[in-house]
Formats: C-alpha cells, structure tokens, sequence
C-alpha cells in the first residue's frame, strides 16, 4: 500500500508518519509538497499534524488554500482514504472535508499528554481491527481541539454513525473529567458521510511502537491495511 | 546619522567605560562614527564577550576522546558512534524574559535553536531550567505563565519536543528570572557546518526573516543591572516567529545536503554584528556588505539599526561562489528571503556600505578577539561566615513527621511540574521513551539502538551557601540524574547566571562555583563542551543566588535498557545506594519549615559518588534495577513519596525501615549527597548487591514495595493518594486554576 503524507509549511509530524508507514508497517511512504498540483498513485494521504502556516489566522484556515488540497478533495471525492491528524483533522474541517470547527480548548492551553478514548465505531476502514466500544490510549498535543458544530449537523453525524472516537475514562465512561478540551460529546474523532474521510486529534503515530511504552496505535494503521 | 558627535555622554550610554573607549580609539587610530561605536558596544558587551567571566571559563576540561567540538563554535559536539554526533548547548534568555515573559521566553528557545540547527545538526529535544520568586506574589504568577506559555509556542510549532528540566522557586529571583533554554540536535559527524568566512571573494548571503527595529541593543540590555523602570526597556527584547524558524530549519537543513556552504552562522545576540564578525574573525578574514540589499521590514533604517537589530530568525551563510542562485532557490522554495549582502575580503577589514557610502570601516580581529579581559576583583563576601553558620541544637526537631512530609511535597520547587510540561509537546518526533517527569528524559536514536539521556540541574541554595560545593553538586547531581535514567554521563553545557561582576562578592561566587563544576566535570569525566554566561542578574543592588546550571547528555548504547523513578511490582526490594548523613544545611526543609537560608551545603564526596553511580548504571545495564530515583530537595522521605506516584495513573506504597543513627529530621529529609533509591525484584538482590560492593558503594535494604501507604519506621505513615495530591496540586493551587 502506499502512502502520501501531504506536508505544508509548518508541518511538523510528517517525519513521524512517515516512520510509522515505512519503518513500523513496512510500507510504501512518500512526501507530498503543498504545492503539487498533480498527485497521483496514493492508496491513502495522511495530512500530519503540526502547525501549518504557524496557525496564524485561525488553525488550518490558511493551509486549505494550498494548491495540493484541490487534490486531496478530488482523490476524497473518487473514494480515497484520508486522514487528518491534529492539525490535518483542523486543515479537513476548513477545507470542507468534514463537518464542524476546532476550536481553543477550553482552558485556553495546549494541551500534551496520554488520553483515553472510545473507539464508537469499527465499520469503517481506520477502525476495523478494534472492538466497538474499545477503550484505548493515545497522546493528545494541541491547543485547538474542542470540537463543535451546531445542533442540526452533530445530530446528522450522530445518526449516520460518524463520530468515530471519544474522550472517556479509563473504564470507557464518557464524563466532563475525560473531556481535555471541550468538545461537543467528548469527540476525537469524526469521519465524513462517506465513511473515507477521518479526523482525530489523538496521535495514532505517537503510540505504534513498544520503546515508547503504548502500541495503541499501531492498529489503526494496520486497520487501514487491512481494509486496502 | 554618521555625523553625530561622539560625547563622553553618547559613549557612556553604549556601555563602554572610558578605559574601553580609550581602546576603541587605540585600535582605530581615530575616532568611531556612531555606526563603528555601536559595533563596538555590542561586540565588546560582557554578553557578546566574556570580558569578566573568560579567566574562569580556561579551567574547564573541555576534552575528551568524544568531544569532537568543544567551546568556542556555535555549540558543542559529542560523538555517539556510527558516525552520529551529538550537538547541544545552553543558553540564557533571563533579562529580556524579565521585561516581557511570552516573547523573552520564545525567543530564548528560537535562539537555541538556530545554534544547533546551524552546526548542520536536526533538533531533536528542548529542556529548560527556569527560577522564579514566590508564586505567593502576582507577579510572579504572570511571569510564569508567560514563560512557559512562551516556551510552548515556540517549541511547539517548530516541533520539537520539549523533554525536560527543572523550575526553582525562591525569592532571589523575583527581580531578575532566569530562563535557560536548551537544544539537544543530531548531525552526521562528516557533515557538521561552522561559523567560518572563509574563500576569498565567495558571496555573503543573508537568509531568513526581513530585518526590523527590534531588539536593538539587546545584548547590551543584558549586560547591565535593572533598575528602577526596566520595564521601559520593552523595544530592545525581540519578537519571535516559530513558523518562520521551521521554514528556516528546514531550508537550512535542505541546503546543508549539498556542497554549497562554506560557513554559516545564526544572528543571534547583536544580529548581523556579531555574526559578520566573528565568522571572519575565525577564518582571519574581512567582509565587504551592502546594507542597502538587506532584507528589511521597515522603511528608512540606519545603517546602525541594520547592524544592530536582533530581529529573530535569519542567518548569515557564506556560500561557494557560483552557488548563489542555487542556494537562493531552496530558501525561496521555503518562501524565505535569500540575498547575497557581500564578498568574503582578504585584508580583514569589515567594510559596510549603504547608499554608496562606507558607513563603517572596521579591523575584524582587534575587535572580536581583542575585547578587553578583565580580572576582575574577588573577595569572600563578609556574611559568608555567618551564612554557614548552623547550629543544629537551635533547630526543633518536628513533632508530627507526616505533616512536615506534607508540606514539603506542596512546595513549588518540590512539587509535580505537570501543569508546566503538559503544555510542552514532549513526545512529537516520536523519540520520547521517558516523559518528563522522571529523572532524566531519554530520547531514542531512529536508526540505531541508541538513546540519549538528558537533564538540567543546580541547586543555586547550595552555591550561595559554598559555591565551590554547590558547583560541585549540580554536577554530580546531573550525571546521577542521567545515570539514573540509564545512561552514561558524557559531557556539559553550562550556563552561569551571576549578579554585577563588577562587585567582588560576586566574582567570588563566579570563581569558586566554576571551581566547583571544573573539579567535578574532571572526576566525572563529563568535560565542558559549551555553553554561556549571564551576568548582571541584579535589581537595586540584590543578586540571585549564584546559578551555574548544568546541562548533561548521557548515552544509552541500548536504549531499551531505560530506566524510571518510580515503583514497579509489588515485593520488590527497596535499597539505598550510599549513605545518610546528618545534613540538614541547606535544604528544603530548613526553608519551608524553619524558614532559615543558612548551614553549610551538604558535603560532596567525588569517589563516593562515582561508586554510587556506577554501580547504579550497570544494575540498570544488567537490567537487574526496575526504578531509580536520586535523592534531592526534601532528602530521602521525598525521594520515597515521589517513587511511589511519579508514573501517571500509577500509585504504588511501601514500607520502609531506616537504621536510625542521626538526628531523625535529618535522616528523613535532609539531603545528603550520592543517594540513589533503587528496586530490584528479591530474586536479583543477590547479584545487585555484588555489584554495588565491587564498586564499593555503600548498599542498605531499606524496605518493600507494596500496598498503597507509604510508611518509614514509627516517623511516617500515610496514604500515597495524599501525599499525591499535594504534590500535583501545589502549583495549580497557587496558580488558581
């Protein structure tokens, strides 16, 4: 399978997708500059987290006009995989891709520590190797994570079954303590109606290897291999 | 701007003496313009020069068989094998993180940065050392939100890991904080860049951010004591960009695959001043520039604004000539700005032109080696003798231990850092096997079974009380930190924060603190391979205590042989390494407690805390030892509560018996030198109390890990939930949050 992992200006865990794909799954990796107007011969694009364009102007509000996203709405649009992670959820939901805003986190700070978080859904490509209802633990590095969207669309997400991942403690109980930074329903993660489309703030990248002390993660990756 | 006089008045407020004005004109054989006279100041700034602190810095080891660069480039390099080099160094960023916390902070961080980046080395770790006053006063509670905060912008959008560090609270620092920053980067041995202008006629390029009024005089500012109104001196700290440092990195890095580079250096302190100069000054060359090509993000400046303007994020490179236009497309793919400024001379003369003009003429040597030395006065401060004196029969010996337990866990200095290091993303790059929080963080090294191994230490209580011990001890307290976590002590980066060095009181604090680290960089075979001094931590006349903090690197040949502080399985053996003395001089509990700054520091014994070390490090090598953890502030009971919550959602207790032959204060919470805590599981006991005796170091069974209170002899007895909260809510608590 070969990934692209799209990297603007700012970007800051390419690297560490990179090394997940390559290094961890064995898989095929390559870079994408931000201002490619042709890609082609993706299985998946990661869009890494990091801070592009500095977060100036508002988090992701800046990196969606870069010329590669027209790419990566045409390649969502055939039926691609694609994920956003951190800042690539924040790039995904300016760009359209998915439904909501990231906002400040509620006590105003960035926030970098191991979290607990539900997996609410394994129909799905990126989940398929979890049981629903799975309780597991990944990093969490950001300051804009609390999730929102009005009314009407968290309904619509809520029915068609695309929130994916939730804040929750360590038995799986969704409650205020577990939520780190606000969002709506302790959401981490939601995908597009399309179910190809994923956004998580969590950092599956952080937690694929035993050295760092949490494999978590690492069966997010395989659940996308195995579903290719 | 060139014509303007030069009256005593106008030297006198460059911060030149009339002694060092009087040199200018030697060196010129005519008088400066105000241009020449501003690049003189700067360059001969105690920052920019070491003039008071050089004679001491000579006596440092500075060698050793890893040491591939040692002091004197942007920073320092160690060698790890497999033809990786290891780059780190320490900076301060105290005065301008005083006059404005979020932007002093940052760019503190940013200025580390670029020096490693610069050596041709990936950053791959940040760590800090910061001291405040009390977070009782307001604010003090503002600068260190602001601090941090500063230090998480930036560190976080350029995405590198913040991993570690220390945070002191005391009094002595509510007029002048200290922020220390540090950069730990990874380069390939035959591919590490310098500062060097060298090939006659190769092009200057200027890259990087645009030139501002920012920052102006900075170096300067921070070469003088505050005093009434410093906080007017707002325009000279300077503003930082962590988005445009990441592009510059990466540009830079990008460059560095090719042979384009000759030399290159960040514009740091004095900005294109210093960098201009001391490139030449290294290869013994001159520079010709054009000012008028300088990038600039204002209209009308100076040719004294260009040459001193600190703005942040830019480096000046010297290219192979031809290269030019190649170079200028790989920072234009990076959307920076990259402009050839001037040609490499042969005379070593700085020539700078603007608008057709010279506008400053220049000898490049006198001026950057030739800065005045100062040996300056030293003498014992006459209230050192009463300072150390401590008569122990006056100090009360507590009636409720757990209380005093208690509250030594809720100080600040002794508390959870959590609520700082959360706002670090300390695990980006995916490198971080031990978080903060533990004693040393350890990173690993892709590509190899490697991990590095990395803190910062001083306890600056101890250098006030004795420098030369203190010196000493935040030596031997990094390297037990590092062995702790698993890895070998390898090598120092310093950075000194004193008071005026014109007074001798504080000249001797300088003299026998760097004593102290010297003898101890020696025994330890950690030698100096970099670092900075900041003087004039000083406001209305009072000095911080004396603070040479220690950066240390250690080396884990395999990284999986990491270690952690705190307790593992239920059963495990609990042992002392080294030994308990009735020492209570100095510590944390005489000051929460008692309220008392005085006594002689704790004794420091070199060949028992190599022993101690030693043998510590190959339990952990063997992997025979499942935690680790030093004794500090708060002395052995303190060591024990934190073993017993350090790992997060983990709590475990133990019970404990001490043999009792010293006063009881001081057997719980005094602290004592060389003690390491340690847990073995019972079936390894044996073979770990083989080493520690081959490396003669003094090995006590102390007790059993297990249950959930921790409880020491008839003294102590509570529930480790308690003792937790106290220790992770001190700093909200007073933050209010």
């Amino acid at each position: 399978m070969k990934f692209g992992i799209v990297v603007f200006p700012g970007s800051n865990c390419d690297h560490d997708c990179y090394h997940v794909v390559k290094n961890v799954l064995g898989q095929e990796a390559e870079y994408i500059w931000h201002k490619e107007t042709q890609i082609n011969g993706f299985d998946c694009l990661i869009l890494p987290g990091g801070f592009s364009y500095g977060d100036y102007l508002r988090t992701g509000a800046i990196a969606m006009f870069s010329p590669v996203m027209k790419e990566v709405k045409e390649f969502a649009d055939e039926g691609g995989l694609v994920i956003g992670i951190c800042n690539g959820f924040q790039i995904l939901v300016e760009a359209g891709l998915l439904p909501g805003v990231l906002m400040r986190n509620k006590d105003l700070k960035f926030i970098c520590e191991n979290r607990y978080i539900r997996v609410e859904s394994n129909d799905f490509p990126f989940t398929r190797l979890y049981k629903k209802g799975e309780v597991v633990r990944m990093p969490i590095a950001h300051a804009d994570g609390n999730y929102f969207a009005d009314d009407e669309t968290l309904k619509r997400i809520q029915d068609n079954g695309q929130i994916i991942f939730r804040y929750c403690d360590a038995d799986g109980n969704i409650t205020e303590n577990a939520n780190p930074n606000g969002s709506l329903l302790n959401i981490a993660g939601i995908c597009n109606e399309k179910r190809n489309v994923l956004g998580i703030m969590p950092h599956p990248e952080r937690c694929a290897e035993d050295i760092l002390g949490n494999v978590d993660g690492k069966r997010f990756f395989e659940s996308v291999l195995s579903s290719f | 701007m060139t014509d303007t006089k030069i009256t005593k008045e106008v030297v006198a407020s460059h911060g030149l003496s009339v002694e060092e004005y009087q040199k200018v004109l030697e060196i010129l054989g005519r008088e400066p313009n105000l241009v020449e006279l501003g690049i003189f100041s700067v360059m001969w700034s105690e920052h920019c020069s070491y003039k008071s602190s050089k004679v001491y810095l000579k006596n440092f080891p500075t060698t050793a068989q890893w040491v591939i660069q040692g002091p004197g480039e942007n920073a320092g390099v160690i060698y790890i094998g497999e033809g990786i080099g290891v780059v780190f160094k320490m900076e301060s960023h105290n005065h301008p993180s005083f006059i404005e916390p979020y932007q002093g902070a940052a760019t503190g961080v940013g200025g580390i940065l670029r020096d490693i980046f610069t050596m041709g080395a990936r950053p791959v770790a940040n760590l800090n050392s910061l001291r405040f006053g009390s977070l009782e006063e307001p604010k003090q509670r503002y600068l260190l939100n602001g601090v941090v905060a500063g230090i998480a912008g930036y560190g976080n959008c350029m995405g590198i890991p913040t991993v570690g560090g220390e945070v002191y609270f005391n009094d002595c620092y509510k007029g002048n904080i200290l922020v220390n920053a540090m950069t730990v980067g990874l380069v390939r041995v035959d591919k590490i860049f310098k500062g060097n202008a060298s090939g006659i006629g190769n092009p200057v390029v200027y890259v990087g951010s645009k030139t501002g009024r920012d920052g102006i005089h900075g170096a300067t500012m921070a070469s003088a004591e505050f005093g009434e109104g410093s906080e007017e001196k707002r325009p000279t700290v300077q503003v930082g960009d962590p988005f445009t440092e990441k592009l510059l990195l990466e540009a830079c890095l990008e460059v560095f695959k090719t042979d384009y580079v000759v030399g290159i250096q960040d514009m740091g302190a004095a900005g294109l001043t210093s960098s201009s100069f001391e490139m030449a000054s290294r290869a013994g060359t001159g520079i010709e520039m054009v000012l008028d090509d300088v990038p600039m993000r204002e209209e009308g400046m100076t040719p004294y604004e260009i040459m001193l303007s600190e703005s942040q994020e830019r480096m000046l490179l010297v290219a192979r000539e031809g290269t030019e236009e190649k170079i200028v497309e790989i920072f234009k793919k990076w959307d920076l700005d990259a402009v050839v400024v001037g040609r490499v001379t042969d005379d070593g003369f700085m020539r700078i032109k603007m608008h057709g003009q010279t506008v400053a003429e220049l000898p490049v040597k006198p001026l950057a080696d030739g800065a005045p030395l100062y040996n300056r006065p030293v003498k014992r401060p006459e209230y050192q003798t009463e300072l150390q004196t401590l008569d122990l029969k006056t100090i009360k010996e507590p009636v409720d231990y757990n209380d005093v337990l208690l509250k030594l866990l809720d100080s600040p200095t002794i508390a959870s850092k959590r609520w700082i290091y959360r706002q670090y993303d300390h695990m980006v790059r995916t490198n971080t096997v031990v978080l903060p929080g533990s004693d040393a963080a350890v990173i690993r090294v892709k590509g190899t079974t490697k991990g590095l191994a990395m803190t910062t230490d001083c306890n600056s209580r101890y250098c006030y009380l004795d420098p030369y011990t203190g010196g000493m001890i935040a030596v031997a307290e990094a390297a037990r930190n590092i062995v702790c976590s698993g890895g070998k002590p390898m090598a120092v980066t310093d950075c000194l924060n004193f008071g005026n060095p014109e007074k001798p009181e504080i000249m001797w604090q300088f003299q026998q603190a760097t004593l102290g680290l010297s003898k101890a960089c020696s025994t330890l075979d950690t030698p100096v391979i970099g670092g900075n001094v900041s003087l004039y931590n000083e406001t209305q006349g009072v000095a911080i205590h004396p603070t040479p903090t220690v950066g240390m690197v250690g080396l884990l040949d395999d990284v999986a042989h990491h270690c952690t502080s705190w307790f593992k399985n239920d059963g495990d053996v609990i042992i002392l390494l080294g030994l308990n003395r009735e020492e209570i001089g100095g510590s944390e509990y005489l000051k929460v407690i008692h309220a008392l700054e005085k006594g002689m520091p704790p004794s420091l014994d070199l060949t028992l805390e190599k022993a101690v070390q030693d043998s510590c490090l190959e339990g952990i090598q063997k992997g025979l030892i499942k935690s680790a953890h030093d004794c500090s502030e708060g002395g052995l009971a303190v060591s024990l509560a934190e073993c017993c919550f350090t790992a997060e959602g983990h709590r475990i207790g133990a019970r404990i018996e001490l043999p009792v032959d010293i006063r009881k204060d001081a057997l719980l919470f005094g602290e004592s030198q060389s003690r390491i805590v340690v847990t073995v599981s019972e079936t390894d006991l044996q073979e770990f109390k083989g080493i520690a005796e081959n490396c003669k170091a003094p090995v006590t069974v102390i007790g059993r890990v297990g249950g959930e209170r921790l409880s020491i002899n008839d003294l102590i007895e509570l529930p480790v939930q308690e003792m937790e909260k106290a220790w992770s809510e001190a700093i909200p608590r007073r933050l209010g949050v």
